[in-house]
């Protein structure tokens, strides 16, 4: 194993467990849309946006591949095979393609990335491109059309934007003082 | 926090191989999509119904798999009461009910460790010895990491709350992330120190030298 590799591994497991330490954090319930918003959607743009698409993306793999192996680490405790067939099941999954595409993002900004482009790769990566993926397997599952999870998805957004705002300044922070990214 | 709902037992359910049941997982899902009906959904419950008996899970184990879902399926529900009927509203819940049974029976009887090591287990014959390697050194590193992460956590806000700074997101969850990768990136240097085989120099890939 080279250097390189070894670093990448390290990489990736640290961020799958930041990914369950965010689990522990008790959702916040929103005033105005009265959804719970919990802090795991902030690890899957974080960890695109400081460890670039590849190993942002294995990060989550590896993060889903210990919870379908049953260990209690989404938040509220829940864990187990069980997760991927409930209705949510698609966005667990599509974690996976909205790290990849906040990193591949991320790394095309790079050499003048901002706190605008940043949060615009949050949005993109881990909001439209997550629901994207989540929404057609709830209509699929719940038989409802997509017009119909799509408006069922909607009290989310705000939560998620608020996300991307603080995982926007966290990335360019980040960035900055301790750079993992290498400008390509 | 690390503790998996395993419910120890020695019936056949329990001691199928970790594979072979995710294996009649998948299959059993599709089927429930393949052939819609009362009909096949009832089978379907029966059979986990029988399932869950052979193995002795209590029925608080089998609602406590389910609660998690209960509000969105709810609303589900009440999404199809309105665009069908109520016989249609029930039928998709009650899939959606046990394929998550279903699942869970999977979780509530192979032990965390079994299906890990099942799946490393699968992926070694199909990659090469040093991908699964690095796989099952990426499994243990994160469960590693995590009561780490926590502590770094933990430090960061009481500097915070000792320096008499709020408790704000962008203040706790920056310096906690790159603290995190400091320690990470000690961690691949220790790794690398120690581990035989040909190095490619002392050097770590960001240019700084092994202390």
């Amino acid at each position: 194993m080279t250097n390189e590799k070894t670093r990448d591994i390290v990489l990736i497991a640290l961020f799958a467990a930041i990914m369950a330490v965010l689990g522990v954090f008790p959702p916040i319930t929103l005033p105005l849309v009265g959804v719970p918003i919990t802090a795991q959607s902030l690890g899957v743009m974080l960890a695109g946006g400081i460890l670039g698409a590849r190993r942002g993306a294995l990060a989550m793999v590896l993060f889903l591949v210990l919870v379908a192996a049953g260990l209690p680490l989404l938040s509220g405790g829940r864990g187990g095979f069980a997760v991927f067939l409930g209705p949510s099941g698609g966005f667990l999954v599509g974690w996976i393609v909205a790290a990849f595409v906040v990193g591949l993002m991320v790394e095309r900004f790079w050499p003048r990335l901002g706190h605008v482009n940043a949060f615009a790769a949050c949005v993109f990566g881990g909001i439209v491109v997550l629901y994207a993926i989540g929404i057609p397997w709830i209509a699929f599952a719940a038989e409802i059309s997509i017009a119909q999870a799509f408006v069922g998805s909607m009290p989310f957004v705000p939560g998620d934007v608020i996300k991307a705002v603080i995982a926007a300044t966290v990335i360019v922070t980040v960035a900055r003082s301790y750079p993992v990214i290498v400008s390509r | 926090m690390l503790t998996s709902d395993y419910v120890p037992g020695d019936s056949a359910v329990h001691r199928a191989r970790p594979l072979i049941k995710v294996g009649l997982l998948f299959v059993f899902c599709t089927w429930l999509f393949l052939q819609e009906g009362w009909l096949s959904l009832s089978v379907a419950g029966m059979a986990l119904a029988a399932l869950l008996a052979v193995a002795r899970i209590p029925p608080r184990m089998v609602f406590a798999a389910v609660r998690p879902a209960l509000w969105v399926l709810g609303l589900i529900f009440l999404a199809q009461l309105f665009l069908a009927d109520w016989r249609f509203a029930g039928f998709v819940v009650l899939r959606f009910a046990v394929m998550i049974l279903a699942a869970s029976l999977l979780t509530l009887t192979t032990r965390t460790s079994d299906l890990v090591e099942a799946i490393e287990g699968a992926l070694s014959q199909f990659l090469p010895q040093r991908s699964a390697e690095a796989i099952s050194l990426a499994l243990s590193l994160c469960l590693r990491f995590i009561p780490r992460v926590r502590d770094i956590f933990d430090e960061v806000k009481n500097a915070q709350r000792a320096r008499g700074l709020g408790t704000s997101w962008r203040a706790l969850v920056t310096p906690t992330i790159v603290r995190a990768l400091k320690s990470a990136d000690e961690i691949a240097r220790a790794i690398v120190a120690r581990s035989p085989g040909p190095a490619d120099g002392p050097a770590m890939p960001d240019g700084r030298h092994v202390r």
